[in-house]
């Protein structure tokens, strides 16, 4: 409505905006997404190590892998392909007219939570060789 | 011919490949949490034969062009929603464009050697 003279630009003041769950499992979906971008020529990298034909692409393997910053980066990309996993479902979930209600959004992005972070601990362990 | 750079319709291509590839991708990943049960991981031997099998490797092909278009949608969108100077986003997505390119013919570049 040309009458309706609106102040532009609007600004948000975010520190203030307190956000149901759903809406901070939203913003790490996009978060673990772009992490799972930036950090795709290391696993790319890795792959190739794992595939590599010569001694040396082993024994590189095992040191790039072995090291604690490359764990910690990779325990990080792990909890990043879990969250974004179940997230990627709920979407498709709520897509299909599952779980649309407020309720039940509510709870299925406590669900990701819980599931994404609990499935980072059991592999995790596994990565950091527990078990 | 006549097309529309705005309208209702305009994401529904993106909309409907992010879901596409997301299927993808989550069919490949149980099928291959599966095969690590299994033990295709379970000796660097094992884990060549498992990778150079050519159904996997099919199946690998699809899940890497599904991984690369997800991420081109996903990345873009970031670029659309934070940087406003039309320069600069120009510039990220083609960057992003060809990164992902990229690292789409290296990845499988790794798959064809073996």
């Amino acid at each position: 409505m040309p009458e309706m003279k609106k102040k532009r630009p609007k600004y948000l003041a975010l520190h203030e905006i307190r956000l149901p769950l759903a809406g901070y499992a939203s913003i790490l979906h996009r978060v673990s997404g772009a992490g799972l971008f930036l950090m795709l020529p290391l696993l790319i990298w890795l792959l190739q190590l794992s595939l590599g034909f010569t001694t040396e692409s082993a024994a590189t393997f095992s040191a790039v892998t072995g090291n604690l910053l490359v764990k910690l980066i990779l325990l990080g990309l792990l909890w990043a392909f879990l969250h974004h996993f179940c997230m990627g479902i709920r979407i498709l979930l709520i897509d299909i007219h599952v779980g649309v209600e407020k309720q039940q959004a509510n709870a299925s992005a406590v669900a990701v939570m819980l599931v994404s972070l609990t499935m980072t601990l059991i592999f995790g362990l596994k990565l950091m060789g527990a078990y | 011919m006549k097309r529309l750079v705005v309208g209702a319709h305009y994401g529904l291509m993106d909309w409907l490949a992010q879901r596409i590839t997301g299927i993808v991708m989550a069919a490949y990943t149980l099928l291959m949490f599966a095969a690590m049960l299994g033990g295709a991981a379970a000796s660097r031997q094992a884990w060549h034969d498992f990778m150079a099998n050519g159904f996997i490797r099919f199946v690998s092909f699809l899940f890497i062009l599904s991984l690369c278009y997800h991420a081109w949608v996903g990345v873009r969108d970031i670029w659309m929603d934070y940087v406003q100077p039309a320069a600069i986003r120009v510039t990220l997505h083609v960057l992003t464009l060809l990164a992902l390119t990229g690292y789409a013919g290296w990845a499988v570049q790794i798959l064809w050697r073996l």
